[in-house]
Parts: C-alpha cells; sequence; structure tokens
C-alpha cells in the first residue's frame, strides 16, 4: 500500500507529467485558455489513461509475453488505445449523455496525446503489475490535470495583462511553462 | 526549382515543423538537453519519416479512404520499432539517453500530419523528399534548440567543453555553467525565446507589408496539425 502512494505521489507531482517529462504538451499549450475547458481535457485524460493502463497492462501480461512478441508491443498499444478512445466515446454517447456532453469533445483529441501511450510503455518498462500500473496512470493523468488547469487559471489572468508584442501568444505560455516547471522542482524532495 | 528540390526546401525553410509549424513539441522539449541528443532525435523522426512517406505513398491507391487512420498507424508504428531496435543495437548510448521518446515517435504530429495531408496525395519519389525535407528541418530545429541549451546549461557544444569551467577550489576564473538550461525549465524558456525571437521577426515583416505565411500548429490546439487529431476508426457516422 505505502509502495502505491509512492509511486502514485511520484507520478502526479514529483515527476509531473507535463511540467518534467514533457508528454501531452500539445493539448497542454492548445487547451489551456479557459479553466472549464482545461478541467474538461484533465477529466478526459484522467479517464482515459486509467482505463488505457489497465487494458494495456492486461494486454500485455496474458497475450503479448505468453506468446513472446513483447516486441510489438509499440503497435499493439498505439492500436488499442486508438480504438480505446473511439470506443468510450461511443459507450458514453449511448449510455452516458451528460458525462459525454462534458467530455466529448476532448476525446478524440486524446489519441494523440503522447501521455496516454507514454504511461502505457512506462509501465512496461519499469515491470509494474497491472494494479501497479493503473495506479500510475492514475497519478500522472490528475498530474496533468493539475497541471493544465494552473496554467489555464494563470492563463485566464494573462489575458489582461500588458505583454510586449513579440512575447504574445505562445511565448508567454512557454515562458509561464518554465516558471510552473521551478515550482515543481520545489517537490523534488518529497520521496 | 524542380520538384524535389522544392520539397527539401518547403521542409526546411518555408514550413520547418519546428519554428513554423511548431510540431512535435514533446520530443523537441524532452531530448534537447545536448547537440547529440537532438541530431539523433531528430534523424531517427527522418528515417521513420522517409520510410513512412515511401511505403504510405506507394500503398495510398490501396487503402481504402475510411481505415486511412488506422493503416499509417500500423506503417508508422512497424518502422518505430525497427529504428527503435537499430538504435538499441548499434548506439546503446544514445538509446539509453533517447529511451521512452524513440518508440513516442510513433505519436508525434509531424508523421501522421505529412502522411494525411502529403504522401496520401502525392507520388512517391515527391513524398520521399518530402519526408527528407520535414525530417531535415525537424534535425536543424532540435539541433539548435540543443546546442543553446547545452552552451549555456555546461559551457559545452557537441560533448566538446568550449567555454572553460571555472574551478572554485583553485581560483580559477572560467564559466560557470547555468544547470536550469538543461534542466525541465530550460527547454521552455529556450523555446519561449525562439518562438518571440520569430514573432518579431514576422511583426517587421508585417510592418514593411510583406505577406507573412500563417503558422498552424499545436500552439494554435492540436485540432489544426493535420491528422492527427479527429478519430482514427471511422464510426460510420461523420460527415463528408
Amino acid at each position: 500500500m505505502k509502495e502505491l502512494l509512492i509511486i502514485a505521489i511520484g507520478s502526479a507531482i514529483v515527476n509531473n507529467v507535463v511540467l518534467s517529462q514533457f508528454l501531452g504538451i500539445c493539448p497542454f499549450l492548445g487547451v489551456s485558455k479557459k479553466v472549464e475547458t482545461a478541467s474538461g481535457m484533465g477529466g478526459a485524460v484522467i479517464f482515459v489513461i486509467t482505463i488505457a493502463s489497465f487494458i494495456t497492462g492486461l494486454i500485455y501480461k496474458f497475450i503479448l509475453v505468453p506468446l513472446n512478441i513483447s516486441y510489438l508491443q509499440t503497435i499493439v498499444f498505439i492500436l488499442v488505445i486508438a480504438a480505446l478512445v473511439q470506443f468510450v466515446e461511443m459507450f458514453l454517447k449511448k449510455s452516458m449523455p451528460s458525462l459525454y456532453n462534458a467530455l466529448g469533445v476532448y476525446l478524440p483529441l486524446i489519441t494523440t496525446n503522447c501521455a496516454v501511450l507514454g504511461v502505457a510503455l512506462t509501465n512496461v518498462q519499469k515491470d509494474y503489475g497491472i494494479l501497479t500500473g493503473v495506479v500510475n496512470g492514475i497519478g500522472t493523468s490528475v498530474g496533468f490535470a493539475i497541471a493544465i488547469i494552473i496554467m489555464a487559471g494563470i492563463r485566464e489572468k494573462i489575458e489582461y495583462n500588458d505583454i510586449s508584442e513579440s512575447f504574445q501568444g505562445t511565448p508567454i505560455v512557454l515562458i509561464t511553462a518554465a516558471l510552473m516547471s521551478i515550482a515543481f522542482f520545489g517537490f523534488s524532495g518529497l520521496i | 526549382m524542380n520538384g524535389c528540390t522544392e520539397r527539401v526546401y518547403n521542409g526546411l525553410i518555408k514550413e520547418n515543423p519546428t519554428f513554423v509549424l511548431m510540431l512535435g513539441m514533446c520530443p523537441t522539449l524532452a531530448v534537447t538537453t545536448s547537440a547529440i541528443n537532438g541530431v539523433g532525435m531528430g534523424l531517427s523522426t527522418t528515417v521513420v519519416l522517409v520510410l513512412s512517406n515511401m511505403l504510405i505513398s506507394m500503398l495510398r491507391k490501396i487503402i481504402p479512404d475510411s481505415v486511412r487512420m488506422p493503416a499509417f498507424i500500423v506503417v508508422v508504428a512497424s518502422f518505430v520499432t525497427i529504428v527503435q531496435f537499430l538504435l538499441e543495437g548499434f548506439v546503446p548510448s544514445l538509446y539509453a539517453s533517447l529511451g521512452l521518446y524513440i518508440p513516442l515517435i510513433v505519436v508525434n504530429c509531424i508523421i501522421l500530419g505529412r502522411a494525411e495531408s502529403y504522401a496520401s496525395k502525392n507520388p512517391v519519389v515527391l513524398s520521399i523528399f518530402d519526408g527528407i525535407g520535414m525530417g531535415l528541418g525537424f534535425t536543424v530545429g532540435l539541433t539548435a534548440i540543443g546546442l543553446v541549451r547545452e552552451l549555456i546549461g555546461s559551457g559545452k557544444v557537441f560533448g566538446f567543453q568550449l567555454l572553460p569551467l571555472a574551478d572554485v577550489a583553485s581560483g580559477q576564473a572560467g564559466y560557470v555553467p547555468v544547470t536550469i538550461f538543461i534542466l525541465a525549465p530550460g527547454a521552455f524558456l529556450v523555446l519561449a525565446g525562439l518562438t518571440a525571437l520569430q514573432n518579431k521577426v514576422k511583426l517587421n515583416a508585417a510592418k514593411k507589408g510583406k505577406k507573412v505565411t500563417e503558422a498552424a500548429g499545436c500552439g494554435e490546439g492540436c485540432a489544426s496539425c493535420g491528422g492527427c487529431s479527429g478519430k482514427v476508426f471511422p464510426t460510420g457516422n461523420e460527415k463528408e
């Protein structure tokens, strides 16, 4: 139990997926203009990564390893994730329309969020079991949600600031990310 | 200018994936702690890009339109796996320092973007040169960022100590490296500086009344990187 907690906190805060591993930069920069959309994206990512790390863990352990074809992991994982995202989307649309309305727009964007594939591959590389893998997935995606929501909050305020012309848009967002990343370095002594 | 050199010029300068299109930001920020890593990542991506462009262009009349994205992904993922094994076997040190980011070439927007927007519509030779141009453009971008970070962060260029380091113990004067530039925040700072510089150039050009090509890229939201958003598998109810 203690180990699981350490893995969860480690992947959520200490090794934050966006700010220290640079996975999922695209949505982090693209969908962080408003807190509302950012939390939608964060929720969708938590949802998909949790399921994806469970399913890829199962596939790796019970299909790829017994058949001795674990070298196919990249191909299998990306196809599984792509199919899974669309399956989740269709399932939500049919059975949970309210959740679909909240997350629906963000789901297709997640296929190419490298954090999803990144978590699946990290779980394999670090020899995590299925439970540990899912905990790592939850931790990582919560870390993503924390980062993107904080970023959106800051960007809403930046709107009112007077920024020199050439730094408007992406550059000021990147500088904000740099400062957040420095702040998150403060957590590195936590574990 | 004939078609092939035009493609290379287009990838290197006009639509440079790193500085103009802002595609493939994950590896751009993550592996550019040194110039060597930048070159390694850039060249690996180039190899995958050229081969996948070639194969996808060859198969463009065979792959049915409705399943093209999964087909592209399988092609790209296979080449990535091959490149991963070659790197592991022949340059294990580079493989160790690039680590997780080699298999993640699969989800690099540049590759699927080029497959969707160029290779699936154009003949084989042109697609190969498009891959070479885009790949080299990406390599140049990564190397440039890597050079800046390595020089400021450790005073080295391609592993060679360009600026002699200060030694506190013997009181020798020299360069004190700004370590933060090799750490994560440095990546964001250097990229922010470079995009601001590019904005400046664009603004100046706009003031002189020149036409500037709009950058469409991940900075504007992933929806605009061609082919890498949207649905991978057809659900049967897309509006064409």
